[in-house]
């Protein structure tokens, strides 16, 4: 078979510099203010993801597309993004004490639970919680985002509305560190049993 | 559990006693690391809670301390036995966050080895599923015919099992004449053996008795779970990534979405096979359309920067929705990379559904819920 350099570029930027130790690429890792992963204008009560708005705007963005008529009419504040770009169809950024309604409200219109997850916004003493819904009949797919404070991370379950939430959560405790309340079990779910230590935080650096 | 007080007593005079039973983490039902606690009262279930993480890897934490092209390899390594499915969605989250054009040719090929993988990934579960039934044969046979799309793949890429043939921009190299007349030959050869698989086991009666009406997981479930794959599909909701989030060249094709409302574990079964020859359609389109041209985009930047943001990917792999979703702080190294395993999921009801089954029937539903554990776990 063909297998010259000239088609195996990929292969070779492997080299570059980035084969960086965990421990020594977290901490150049600050991010840019939530440009990064919302650029959703926040909601009312959302402080935290307010604070970190970016000042400026790169080049020229483009207007977002509308909100989907099936998520337009609800209460959930929904901006619309383009799906070719970004894989989803609408997202919007709560404050931590809505994400259950907001999955009540996605529950209500027959979406599914797709998957949770956190990131770690160190720079900015934040954690983000990521809610992913698609929609078992249509092409739709929503994102939720809440930010909570880094140092006392804790926000509601919605594994009531939800139960596949559960899971999630708990996994998502595991590598974050995030507390859902009224959770039923946040006991290490991929971790071992006796793990203290949350791998996703962008400070930890190895087993202790 | 000691009788104390007259209250744990039955009418009968039976004492309600249950018992903890421990299936795996060793065990052959589970192929793979996975321990299921087990409650039962005599024959039945009463508790069932899966016990996770015994091949845990950390690959996303992976994917924060490496570049994209170097997290790659990784995501071969997810769900083995649909590796081509996975690494496509990698590239995919990539290509998007790049605004990269892959040439005709390459999303042709990637669509052909992602279905002869999904082929390849069915016949195991099938093999699997009757081992765990009791009919050891059958798995032989799947094998034998696995063996030939190894091969395939091998020639192309060298791998059998952890392919990462896809690359960020196309394809790591171009297909030869061996590869497509294999390809033509293999459909040519599927198709009697898959009405041979029907004819042997599919309207087999003791294979029948033991899946039909069993483990029942509705629609309603599914949604509230999140299960993609055969279970939606085995409970009549047309759920497929390739048709509700096209991607690639799969609009391209002419193919079916197999669903059956059952919703039990012969459903689940049905939708499988049915898919088997689904895939052979499409890759007989594939082969016969295939374009001619480069197989990289052209312009694939030497260092990879994604803009700040983030970036969702889904695909459907052998065993459902498959979601990468990258947060970039535009850097060579991924801020964040979130996998979304279809098997979690899927898994995340065996609990509720369950419920008072007779433990070789949830045996048979864990088996029609084709697991593959270092899915669940990463």
């Amino acid at each position: 078979m063909n297998n010259s350099p000239a088609n195996n570029s990929q292969a070779q930027s492997v080299q570059s510099p980035a084969l960086a130790s965990p421990g020594a690429a977290t901490p150049s890792l600050a991010p840019k203010p939530a440009a990064a992963a919302s650029p959703a204008p926040t909601a009312p009560a959302a402080p935290a993801a307010a604070a970190a708005k970016p000042a400026v705007v790169s080049a020229a963005p483009p207007p977002p597309p509308p909100v989907p008529a099936a998520l337009a009419h609800l209460k959930v504040p929904f901006q619309g993004a383009d799906y070719s770009l970004k894989g989803y169809h609408a997202e919007a950024t709560v404050a931590p004490d809505q994400v259950v309604a907001a999955a009540e409200a996605l529950d209500k219109e027959g979406f599914a639970i797709d998957t949770i997850t956190g990131v770690d916004w160190m720079a900015q003493g934040q954690m983000e919680v990521v809610y992913d819904y698609f929609h078992p009949e249509k092409t739709l797919r929503a994102v939720i985002r809440t930010r909570v404070p880094r140092d006392n991370p804790e926000l509601p379950t919605i594994s009531k509305v939800f139960p596949g939430a559960n899971w999630h959560e708990r996994e998502t405790h595991d590598f974050f560190g995030i507390r859902f309340t009224g959770h039923p079990d946040l006991s290490p779910f991929l971790l071992p049993e006796d793990a203290t230590y949350h791998p996703l935080r962008k400070d930890f650096t190895s087993c202790s | 559990m000691l009788v104390k007080d007259v209250k744990e007593v039955t009418a009968f005079g039976v004492p309600q006693e249950t018992f903890v039973l421990n299936v795996g983490p060793q065990h052959p039902a589970t192929h793979g690391v996975l321990r299921v606690k087990m409650t039962m009262d005599g024959e039945y279930i009463v508790k069932a809670e899966p016990v996770c993480g015994y091949i845990h890897r950390m690959h996303e934490k992976m994917g924060e301390n490496r570049t994209y092209a170097q997290f790659l390899p990784n995501t071969s390594r997810i769900d083995y036995l649909s590796s081509m499915n996975y690494t496509h969605a990698f590239v995919g989250a990539v290509e998007r966050g790049l605004k990269l054009q892959v040439p005709p040719r390459a999303e042709y090929l990637r669509v052909i080895t992602s279905e002869l993988n999904r082929i390849s990934s069915h016949l195991v579960w099938w093999g699997a599923l009757l081992n765990d039934l009791g009919g050891w044969t059958p798995l032989l046979y799947a094998f034998d015919d696995r063996e030939k799309i190894l091969d395939l793949l091998e020639g192309i890429c060298g791998a059998r099992l952890t392919y990462a043939y896809y690359r960020i921009g196309g394809l790591y190299n171009d297909v030869d004449d061996d590869f497509l007349n294999g390809t033509r030959a293999f459909v040519k050869h599927m198709r009697p053996r898959l009405k041979m698989y029907k004819d042997l086991v599919t309207d087999n009666i003791i294979l029948r008795k033991r899946l039909i009406g069993i483990g029942p997981i509705s629609a309603e479930m599914c949604r509230k779970y999140g299960a993609t794959g055969q279970v939606i599909r085995g409970a009549g909701v047309a759920y497929d990534v390739r048709r509700v989030e096209p991607y690639s060249a799969y609009p391209e094709f002419d193919f079916e979405i197999p669903t059956y409302p059952e919703a039990d574990s012969m459903a689940r079964y049905l939708v499988h096979m049915a898919e088997l020859e689904q895939s052979l359609r499409i890759i007989e389109q594939a082969v016969e359309k295939l374009p001619s041209g480069p197989v990289m985009a052209e312009k694939v930047p030497r260092v990879l920067k994604l803009p700040a943001g983030d970036y969702c990917y889904a695909v459907e792999a052998a065993r459902g929705r498959f979601l990468v979703r990258i947060v970039s702080d535009n850097k060579e190294i991924p801020y964040r990379v979130k996998l979304r395993t279809p098997c979690l999921s899927n898994l995340s009801l065996f609990e509720e559904a369950s419920r008072g089954m007779l433990l070789p029937d949830a045996l048979a539903l864990m088996g029609s819920l084709d697991l593959v554990i270092p899915d669940i776990d990463r």
